[in-house]
């Protein structure tokens, strides 16, 4: 930017905030504070320090008795949580129905996505992106117990003479697959929107197949909003507790785990130990996944 | 693209076929919504107009949108000013930090519903000691909220360089004088797009909700949370969906009048970069 | 990357100033005595009403007409004491046991596995009950009860209470049902079939098989099981997964599964066969010969209450025979006082609920809290509480 203006004396307004504005202007580094301060804020003071603070709490006990939590330092939890098989059973059921969920929307959304932004004429277009958004209004819950109706014995599903898995895993990612796919359509369809056409037509008009054009052109540029997507997916699936119980039948999954322990043992302790699983694992992605600047596409 | 017809018809299908999938359980909410068996047996032996006409009285569906809404809009207002400032920060300027901050935005949406639920509640009734009310489950909305928000925004800035703003300065308008008449313009389709899902994202969520809401206070999905699983309201929940479905139009619809490209819309405004431009050229 | 690296130590500087944060607001260490009863007085008189009340119960207990303008309890009571009620659900008894603990609450309706602790806790006080005109028609065997009487003091009002009942599809489960074996050792025979309920406390139903059909084990209350036979229970619960198609936590999920048929045999609440046999469904219920666990709830007053004369006017109110009909028939549940029997709605609530019958009653072992010092009298033994009962069910659903 060019510093030799003046702006303070040409531009318009009360003396005080001309005299901010020129401040600010002039002063790079106390507009980024200015800019920085109320959002930074927010997140360390809300999110992080709740974070910190369940992960601490992880390390303390609970009173059996009183319910209460008491200060005494342990690793039980942890040590519990890491050797105890039956967690580990749940942690690995939890992680291949996110990844299941995940597959699954990821294969549903490619075409409708590249239909919508690339094939459909433009009024079709408005159309679909409106079809696509308004389940996302009804409510999460609503639709898991729709499921439920559809699943069940003599349901929808057997009444139109297909096998229904019953309320058990499949029926979990089935069930999640549903409520989650919107948010897999949203960025993959902005992804197929960035491709431009131009690009494509020189694709083809160098000789290219559409299925080489697609996975030499379209695929590397479609990258990141595919993982964006997954991020939506995989974290929602890996929380979830709430369809399990609607559906799953005799399922646990690593929120039911947590549940029971905050909302009916009382065990925040060994809660959040369990819940340092989800987080490790999305940790892990994220790191892994912030080179392809996916974290861009959300 | 150049697709072969029946390409474009396989494809075509396959987007019905996902459609299909999509509505044949939403249909189902609506049929239910007549169904007179409260437990929704299949196919409906009669169909009743009652749930309809008890959903219509109930006064506790009504408050309980009323919260809801009350809720998304203010913490879709907070996520509106800490997401744009965070991307105007994090776009604008390089300093120390930068990555962590960035990672960090994306937190409270990446980690699941559960983590974020027990970690606030730990933090507002066991280390704040503040009594959980509608306040707290606003602070929760907003802080997972605030990054669609930051993210539609961050991209817009990504995309549009500064010097429209430069030349603002230049020709002597003020800091503020250019973030009103020249970003903010630029920005606006962006912040519909991500503050409309963040109202939508609020509006439905039910984990963390229910970790940080209140005594006596109750969000639409508290309210079908608990309504759900008692024998006598369950069918008025489907009614409640309905309507839901159906009101969405407005949102959605609005969304499109303030900002001529919100989501999906973008397509008319993006022209090809110049350079993609001048390859295909040299190309042909 | 190398940025992220040098931002480390801010964060670690954040983390530490919480970690100190974190411990102030929690407790230090120490154990409370166990067991026994904090000294708290009851009240002497009831006075005039303080104007507003806050009541933390079951969903369905507190009916003002917001939900259906026919189901309302609650105005008549503000009309006639002027104590404005401010009510709170909650889901599970563990719930209530945390809300009730921030004191924010003048009364609560606490089922057995929640009431020892707000006692023992000192959350709740006793309550007089010559103040309570309604308690003297309640059913003396509700009364004096281990989960709301402790040293003989009084600590709140019986309210309703309901047996876990066995039901079964009566045209897919031939012979007909007496015994809790066919969710058990017989399981195979509908498996895939059999539901359960989805809760730590349902280990107390296996308990009370294992009393009638392991004598060895030497269970005498399904509440007071030390390890060995909280093992042996376990064990048989996870036999019986193998056979269970869901667990259920809410009777209408239940119900649509026995109506469909993705249920067939399982334990419920008489609330969810009536609805089920309304719908259709040719259901049916038996007490089976073991007996069965059940539930009964208890009205109480919280100890740090502000509002204690508008809190016995809520006992009084909701004990009262024509109020008591109502919210035992829109509940689903037994009424605690038989002369509610007479103002119910369907003549035959009473029963279908098997109110009054004592014999049916001696059968149920009521739903209590387990905690280390055995409640059946053991001394030599520790038994094991709730916390390691829900660590156990984690391990049993697996």
């Amino acid at each position: 930017m060019s510093v030799d203006t003046r702006p303070a004396d040409a531009a318009p307004g009360r003396p005080s905030r001309q005299a901010l504005s020129a401040l600010l202007y002039r002063r790079g580094r106390l507009r980024l504070a200015g800019l920085l301060t109320a959002p930074a804020a927010w997140l360390i003071l809300v999110y992080i320090a709740a974070l910190s603070a369940l992960l601490i709490t992880a390390l303390w006990t609970v009173d059996t008795f009183t319910g209460k939590v008491s200060t005494t330092w342990t690793l039980d939890n942890l040590i519990q949580v890491t050797t105890d098989p039956v967690y580990q059973t749940i942690a690995l059921r939890t992680l291949r129905i996110a990844v299941l969920v995940t597959v699954v929307d990821m294969v549903l959304a490619l075409p409708i996505a590249f239909f919508i932004a690339k094939v459909a004429s433009p009024r079709w277009r408005g159309v679909l992106v409106v079809a696509i958004l308004m389940p996302l209004w009804a409510s999460y819950l609503v639709k898991a117990y729709a499921w439920r109706n559809v699943l069940a014995e003599g349901g929808l599903l057997e009444w139109l003479g297909i096998n229904s898995p019953g309320y058990s895993e499949a029926a979990v990612v089935i069930a999640l697959s549903y409520i989650w796919l919107p948010y897999m359509i949203l960025p993959i369809h902005a992804g197929f929107e960035r491709v431009p056409d131009s690009l494509l037509e020189a694709s083809s008009d160098l000789g290219a197949k559409p299925l080489a054009t697609l996975r030499l052109v379209i695929l590397p540029i479609l990258v990141p909003s595919i993982i964006a997507g997954t991020i939506f997916t995989f974290a929602l699936t890996l929380g979830d507790y709430i369809t399990a119980q609607i559906v799953g039948g005799t399922t646990q999954m690593l929120g039911t785990v947590v549940y029971a322990n905050v909302g009916a043992a009382n065990n925040l302790p060994l809660a959040s130990a369990v819940a340092l699983i989800p987080i490790a694992v999305i940790m892990a992605y994220l790191l892994i996944v912030r080179r392809t600047g996916a974290l861009n596409n959300l | 693209m150049k697709l072969s017809r029946s390409a474009r018809i396989t494809l075509g299908t396959l987007t019905a076929v996902v459609l299909l999938f999509i509505y044949v359980p939403l249909l189902l909410v609506v049929v239910n919504s007549f169904n007179s068996d409260r437990s929704f047996g299949w196919p409906p032996r009669s169909f009743t107009l009652e749930w309809w006409s008890r959903a219509f009285q109930s006064e506790g569906v009504r408050e309980a949108i009323a919260t809801s809404l009350w809720v998304a809009l203010i913490s879709t207002a907070i996520s509106l000013i800490l997401g744009t400032l965070l991307a105007l920060a994090l776009q604008r300027h390089d300093f120390f930090g930068k990555d962590v901050i960035n990672l960090l935005v994306i937190l409270p949406i990446a980690l699941p519903g559960i983590v974020t639920g027990i970690a606030l509640n730990n933090l507002f009734t066991t280390v704040l000691g503040v009594s959980l009310s509608l306040w707290t489950v606003i602070i929760a909305h907003a802080t997972f909220c605030m990054v669609t928000v930051f993210n539609n925004a961050i991209a817009r800035l990504r995309r549009t360089n500064s010097s429209l703003e430069e030349a603002s300065s230049d020709l002597g308008a003020g800091i503020f004088t250019t973030f009103r008449l020249v970003t903010l313009p630029q920005l606006r389709s962006a912040l519909v797009a991500g503050g409309l899902l963040a109202f939508a994202l609020s509006f439905d969520e039910i984990i963390v909700t229910t970790f940080t809401i209140g005594a006596g206070q109750q969000t639409l999905p508290v309210w079908i949370l608990n309504n759900l699983f008692r024998p006598n309201q369950a069918p008025v929940v489907n009614v409640v969906a309905v309507v839901l479905i159906i009101a969405s139009v407005v949102p959605v619809w609005l969304a499109q009048r303030l900002s001529g490209d919100a989501i999906g819309m973008t397509r008319s405004r993006k022209k090809a970069s110049p350079g993609i431009t001048k390859a295909s050229s040299t190309a042909r | 990357m190398a940025r992220t690296q040098s931002a480390l130590p801010l964060l670690c500087l954040t983390t530490a100033t919480l970690l100190a944060l974190t411990a102030c607001g929690t407790s230090n260490g120490s154990t409370e005595g166990q067991g026994s009863a904090p000294e708290l007085t009851a009240q002497a008189e009831v006075g005039e009403g303080e104007g507003s009340l806050s009541i933390l119960a079951w969903p369905g207990y507190v009916e003002d007409g917001t939900n259906d303008p026919a189901v309302d309890w609650v105005s008549s009571f503000e009309e006639e004491t002027g104590c404005m009620v401010d009510f709170k659900p909650f889901g599970t008894s563990d719930e209530a046991v945390t809300l009730m603990r921030s004191g924010q609450y003048d009364v609560v309706s606490a089922s057995g596995d929640a009431s020892l602790r707000l006692i023992a806790g000192g959350d709740v006080e006793p309550v007089n009950v010559d103040l309570v005109e309604s308690y003297e028609g309640i059913y003396p065997f509700l009364k004096d009860q281990l989960w709301n009487t402790v040293d003989g003091v009084n600590y709140g009002v019986p309210h309703g209470w309901g047996a876990n009942v066995l039901m079964y599809r009566a045209d897919q489960v031939t012979p007909a049902p007496t015994s809790w074996r066919s969710v058990f050792d017989d399981a195979e025979q509908n498996s895939g079939k059999v539901t359960a309920y989805d809760s730590p406390i349902y280990i107390a139903d296996a308990a009370v098989y294992l009393m009638a059909h392991n004598p060895d084990l030497g269970i005498t209350n399904p509440y007071a099981l030390d390890a060995d036979q909280l093992a042996a229970a376990v064990d048989l619960l996870k036999a019986q997964r193998e056979h269970v198609g869901e667990y259920w936590s809410d009777v209408v999920k239940e119900v649509q599964s026995f109506a469909s048929g993705s249920s067939v045999i399982g334990t419920t609440w008489q609330v969810g066969a009536n609805i089920a046999q309304a719908d259709g469904a040719d259901v049916k219920t038996v007490l089976p010969e073991e007996g069965a666990t059940g539930w009964s709830d208890t009205w109480m007053i919280g100890a740090e209450s502000e509002h204690k004369n508008c809190a016995y006017k809520w006992l009084d109110h909701i004990a009262s025979p024509e109020i008591n009909a109502q919210v035992a028939e829109y509940f689903g549940e037994s009424p605690a006082t038989p002369a509610a029997c007479e103002l119910t709605q369907d003549a035959s609530h009473c029963e279908t609920y098997h109110s009054g019958d004592e014999e049916y009653a001696s059968q149920i072992w009521y739903w209590t809290t387990p905690v280390a010092d055995c409640i059946d009298g053991r001394t030599d033994v520790e038994c094991t509480d709730y916390s390691e009962w829900t660590k156990a069910w984690t391990e049993i659903k697996g």
